[in-house]
């Protein structure tokens, strides 16, 4: 039982790749400097650009004085909205066409005089050099006519409207009476939970290289979507999207904030198409603040209600959110509640308010990052309340279906993860009673709370290649945001064809390979996972049905599912060749498969299966926390996260992603807030120094383990894990701290203030 | 950033005649503040003059027991400068709480004496500051002011100092040398910054010609036994929210020598006078400590983003004061 669950142990019957912590690909290309970013390229004559930001949140340019500017020695040219080419309008966004919802605001830049946001671009300078550009682009002037605008989600809530239900994420619900439920309920509780804004803060700041030819399209870009971004641009641009050529062979982190297109690639194309010269546009920090979404702040009230013995009878879950009025994405906050417990009565409900500030967007974990946080908050005072352990009350409430329809789990070991983890973590040690557990001036607290992410896939094109002499080439436009994608599909491809892993190759990164699927959602990586199952089946058919062929062949007779790919070809128990040699005899030099299901084919699939199943990956995390007694400095000092994510395809980079997870859950817990000033819209603090990302010092040894069982529904049954690993977060550390200091902190984050 | 002349004196006459010859010139030590503020277009010099190639980077002994300071030693060579971590161990920890270990290794005494606030509304030029331009207004008073100071604000600025290891300079009661064309003069620590009033833009008695040349410590045999606590939103690379420099000894359970100093709570490194007079000959208690806080926070000028601080400052205080009395709770 203990050595099954070790981090690094593949399962006993895991083949030779899959499972073990295998060093990326790419890992002496970043450790050496040797890997080229998008801001990193150089072509002949290349110019710089850089953005002026709006200064009100709402209104119109009455002037711009562009005259110092121009009078900069190497500006090339400044673009306003008097002189600025057009762009075409952001496309209407539609189900049947998912890349139409790349879009990241519905502005035109340059277009008109109209201002919609504190930081909107207003103008661009083209200079020789990138100091220029930014030297030159401190000099325009801007006069604005203010227009009144509503910036300030607090002074707003009241004003919220029901979020719409799409079909791929409802907006509320109800199973019973909830509110009738609450107010019988023998024990209750009932609280309201406030989460600020936060940004992404990848490493690499966004930039771009545009360069035109003709009326073809170049772009270097570290994005989450090339085929997104591909499409969005031939739109805007009014060309073909074969005549847009995307590279992003690396990306500096992306957490969301590269899944969209913004300002900045769109103005460096524009850009580079005014001034015919290609042209950088790398953001500054700041700029991405100001250009880039961020996540949506939130108001939740969580109520439940139980009986005496911890029996949910009630669950109420509402929130309100924002979107801008130039677009955003209204999140699924509560999504949890519908999965979570198995709660008598369920009442859930979405809000959303519309605001004069620029559009939010997906941070890692939409919606169950922060509707966690209230929840699993929630469920663990509810736990005080009724002086039973937080792991015991949610055992006893633990679901066998969906709650909220019955529909059927493809997989769920909660119970197992917080049984295991609570074994390794030595949550018996925990002493229940608040401000008990001391450590000289720290007073010690534990908490736990629950992780949870729907798991999804989208479908990936994929071809596979394999050479006489034993090279196997894989192609797909994945994104490499960081998690190791080449690394795993070169892994699966392994396995699967029986090949040396040194053997294979897989090229991404570049919008000429079959398409991708996004960087997103979780979703990379199972999605190229079938699509390589299937190539590879395919190309093992063809390898088959050449063998056949020749009357020697030791695999003459034989069906592919009696078959063991293995040592560089196919066998029978001990007897069968090596692809080396089916290929030798045919004449041929290589063999290649394309794998894959189309767009309508996979939607077929997917709403028929979620008809029927909820699948998710979840799991359990565990929380130590030491609260200085006299200042309230809170240290995070133990964790333990054990999740169940089915099958683990690489070890090392699971474990990074998962600890990730949890390092930017910390931030969200203790740290970070996006300070909007709610008089103008403005972000005051649009740098590393002042928005608080957890420092090394902040952050203990972190234990991940997992179950490693296999989902049933999935490919190789793995399930994505770029983001349950941040869910819960935040409420286990809160947890850790109501027990630590006696004190529920419902804003997020918690500071030493909330503390005193 | 705007372009720059940039020149590199090889003496203390050349780099004092440099910027006394250029009303647009600024002295430029390691860079980590001043360049900055470069960027974001707050301060705009027309000329640069790089004082880190000048002869004043030694810790050298007094007479008597202090230790003189040039004003170009590296803050981490400072911090480790074996009789400052043994004589004055407050100041080597203020240092080492500060930034981080690449910027200390870049920043000079002289430049971290002259650090400007960290306000956001200072910071942002398309905000309204009085600091950065005169008779501008301030947005910080209506807005985000949770790490905004509390004590010697005024109507037109509640700026904080940002700087750690000034807090432990004004209670060791330093000295600023300076250096001009006009000749040299010696600034007392305390009275070197400056409260904002209605001048919030004249941060430091120093003419704007006047170069930092050295810091000396006088002899202090109590500082032996000294703590600087900083009390902030993360553990490492943020701003004081609070920070406590002090020193305490004990006779028989009366206080014989006291020295406090704050940090984060006021526009310059704010030396607590009032509480050391209360707790020179008081008993060395838990109460005695409270009170002597209370009575330097009693002038306190809170707005509601930084009300916490005063609650903050005092229970630091008392516990700082209450470890350097036990010599329990260092961790």
């Amino acid at each position: 039982m203990t050595t099954k669950y070790a981090e690094t142990e593949p399962r006993q019957d895991a083949v030779k790749h899959v499972g073990r912590p295998v060093d990326r690909v790419d890992g002496r290309a970043k450790t050496t400097g040797e890997a080229r970013y998008a801001a990193e390229h150089r072509y002949p004559g290349m110019a710089h650009a850089a953005l002026v930001h709006a200064t009100v949140a709402r209104g119109r340019i009455e002037a711009v004085d562009t005259e110092a500017a121009r009078a900069v020695p190497g500006v090339i040219e400044v673009l306003t909205h008097e002189n600025a080419p057009a762009m075409k309008p952001a496309p209407k966004t539609s189900l049947m066409n998912l890349s139409s919802l790349a879009s990241g605001t519905t502005v035109s830049y340059l277009a008109t005089d109209e201002v919609h946001w504190n930081g909107q671009p207003v103008a661009v300078v083209v200079a020789e050099t990138p100091e220029t550009a930014r030297h030159a682009a401190s000099l325009v002037r801007v006069a604005y006519r203010e227009l009144p605008a509503v910036v300030d989600f607090a002074a707003e809530e009241p004003n919220a409207s029901p979020q719409k239900s799409s079909v791929l994420q409802p907006a509320g619900g109800d199973k019973g009476d909830a509110v009738a439920a609450l107010a019988a309920a023998p024990v209750s509780v009932d609280l309201r939970f406030t989460t600020p804004p936060e940004h992404h803060n990848a490493m690499e700041p966004h930039a771009t290289i545009a360069v035109w030819d003709g009326d073809r399209l170049t772009v270097h870009e570290g994005t989450q979507n090339i085929a997104w971004l591909r499409a969005h641009l031939a739109q805007r641009f009014g060309i073909p999207e074969r005549a847009v050529r995307v590279l992003s062979p690396y990306v500096g982190g992306g957490f969301g904030g590269k899944g969209f297109v913004w300002a900045g690639t769109l103005l460096a194309v524009l850009a580079a198409r005014a001034t015919a010269r290609p042209v950088r546009l790398a953001l500054t920090r700041e700029g991405v603040y100001r250009t880039v979404g961020g996540r949506t702040p939130t108001v939740q009230r969580v109520a439940l209600g139980a009986d005496g013995d911890g029996d949910l009878t009630a669950l109420i879950h509402t929130s309100v959110a924002m979107t801008a009025r130039i677009g955003g994405m209204p999140e699924g906050v509560v999504s949890s509640s519908r999965h979570l417990y198995d709660a008598a009565t369920i009442h859930l409900r979405q809000r959303l308010v519309r605001l004069d500030l620029l559009a939010n967007t997906a941070m890692r974990a939409p919606g169950d990052s922060v509707g966690s946080f209230a929840l699993e908050s929630a469920m663990d005072e509810l736990a005080c309340e009724l002086g039973i352990d937080p792991i015991e009350l949610r055992r006893r409430n633990e679901p066998e279906r969906n709650p909220m329809d019955g529909k059927r789990f493809t997989h769920r070991m909660l119970r197992e993860a917080y049984e295991v983890g609570a074994e390794r973590f030595g949550w018996r040690e925990r002493d229940p009673r608040p401000g008990s557990m001391r450590d000289g001036r720290w007073l010690v607290g534990m908490g736990v709370a629950t992780a949870y992410h729907p798991s999804l896939t989208m479908p990936a094109d994929v071809t596979v290649r394999l050479a006489a002499d034993g090279a196997v080439v894989v192609r797909c436009a994945l994104q490499e945001i960081g998690v190791g994608a080449a690394t795993v599909q070169a892994q699966i491809t392994a396995d699967e064809l029986g090949v040396p892993l040194e053997a294979v190759r897989v090229e991404i990164g570049d919008s000429e390979l079959p398409a991708g699927p996004g960087a997103g959602g979780s979703a990379q990586t199972a999605g190229a996972a079938a699509g390589v199952l299937d190539a590879c089946r395919k190309l093992k058919e063809s390898a088959l049905a050449l063998a056949r062929r020749a009357p020697d062949s030791p695999l003459r007779g034989r069906r592919l599912d009696d078959l063991e790919a293995r040592d560089g070809g196919l066998y029978h128990g001990g007897r069968g060749e090596t692809y080396a040699a089916i290929l030798a005899r045919a004449g041929r030099d290589h063999l290649e498969a394309g794998g894959g299901t189309g767009m309508l084919k996979f939607l077929a699939k997917t709403l028929n299966e979620r008809r029927r199943w909820v699948k998710a990956a979840s799991g359990a995390h565990f929380c130590e926390v030491r609260v200085d007694r006299d200042t309230g400095e809170v240290r995070v000092s133990r964790w333990l996260g054990m999740f169940d994510v089915g099958r683990v395809i690489n070890a090392k980079t699971a474990a990074g992603q998962l600890r990730g997870g949890i390092v930017m859950g910390i931030g969200m817990a203790l740290t970070e807030a996006t300070q909007v000033d709610p008089r103008t819209g403005r972000i005051m603090n649009p740098s590393l120094s002042e928005y608080h990302v957890p420092v090394h010092a902040d952050i203990p040894r972190i234990d991940v383990h997992w179950l490693d069982e296999p989902d049933p529904t999935m490919p190789l049954g793995l399930l994505g894990i770029g983001e349950v690993g941040i869910t819960g977060v935040a409420a286990a550390v809160a947890n850790a701290v109501r027990h630590a200091t006696g004190k529920r902190v419902l804003d997020l984050p918690i500071t030493l203030d909330k503390l005193l | 950033m705007k372009p720059f002349a940039y020149v590199k004196p090889a003496d203390v006459a050349g780099a004092v005649r440099a910027v006394s010859d250029e009303p647009g010139a600024k002295f430029l030590g390691g860079g980590t503040n001043l360049v900055d503020l470069m960027r974001e277009g707050v301060e705009r010099p027309d000329t640069v003059v790089d004082v880190t190639g000048l002869p004043l980077d030694t810790v050298d002994q007094l007479p008597g027991g202090g230790l003189r300071i040039g004003a170009m030693v590296r803050n981490s060579s400072l911090a480790a400068d074996e009789r400052v971590r043994a004589r004055y161990p407050m100041l080597s920890q203020a240092i080492l709480a500060g930034a981080s270990a690449q910027l200390r290794n870049m920043a000079t005494v002289g430049g971290n004496l002259l650090q400007r606030t960290r306000c956001p509304y200072f910071y942002d030029p398309a905000a309204a500051c009085n600091k950065r331009e005169p008779g501008g207004g301030c947005d910080a008073l209506g807005g985000f002011n949770r790490s905004h100071a509390v004590l010697g604000v005024s109507g037109s600025c509640i700026a904080a100092h940002p700087s750690d290891m000034c807090v432990a300079l004004a209670a060791l009661d330093a000295v600023i040398e300076v250096e001009s064309v006009r000749g040299t003069r010696r600034i007392p620590m305390t009275g070197f910054h400056r409260l904002p009033g209605d001048t919030p833009e004249i941060e430091t008695e120093l003419a704007p010609d006047e170069l930092v040349t050295a810091v000396e410590l006088p002899p202090a045999p109590f500082a032996a036994r000294s703590r600087y606590r900083k009390v902030r939103d993360r553990a490492s690379y943020a701003f004081a929210l609070v920070s406590v420099a002090a020193a305490l000894e004990v006779r028989d359970g009366a206080v014989t020598a006291a020295r406090l100093a704050l940090g984060g709570l006021a526009a310059k490194p704010w030396r607590a006078h009032e509480a050391e007079r209360i707790l020179l000959g008081g008993p060395a208690s838990e109460e005695s400590f409270a009170r002597a806080a209370e009575a330097e926070l009693a002038g306190a000028d809170v707005r509601p983003g930084n009300a916490f601080k005063v609650h903050l400052a005092r229970a630091t205080i008392v516990a700082t004061l209450r470890e350097l009395n036990t010599g329990k709770g260092t961790a």
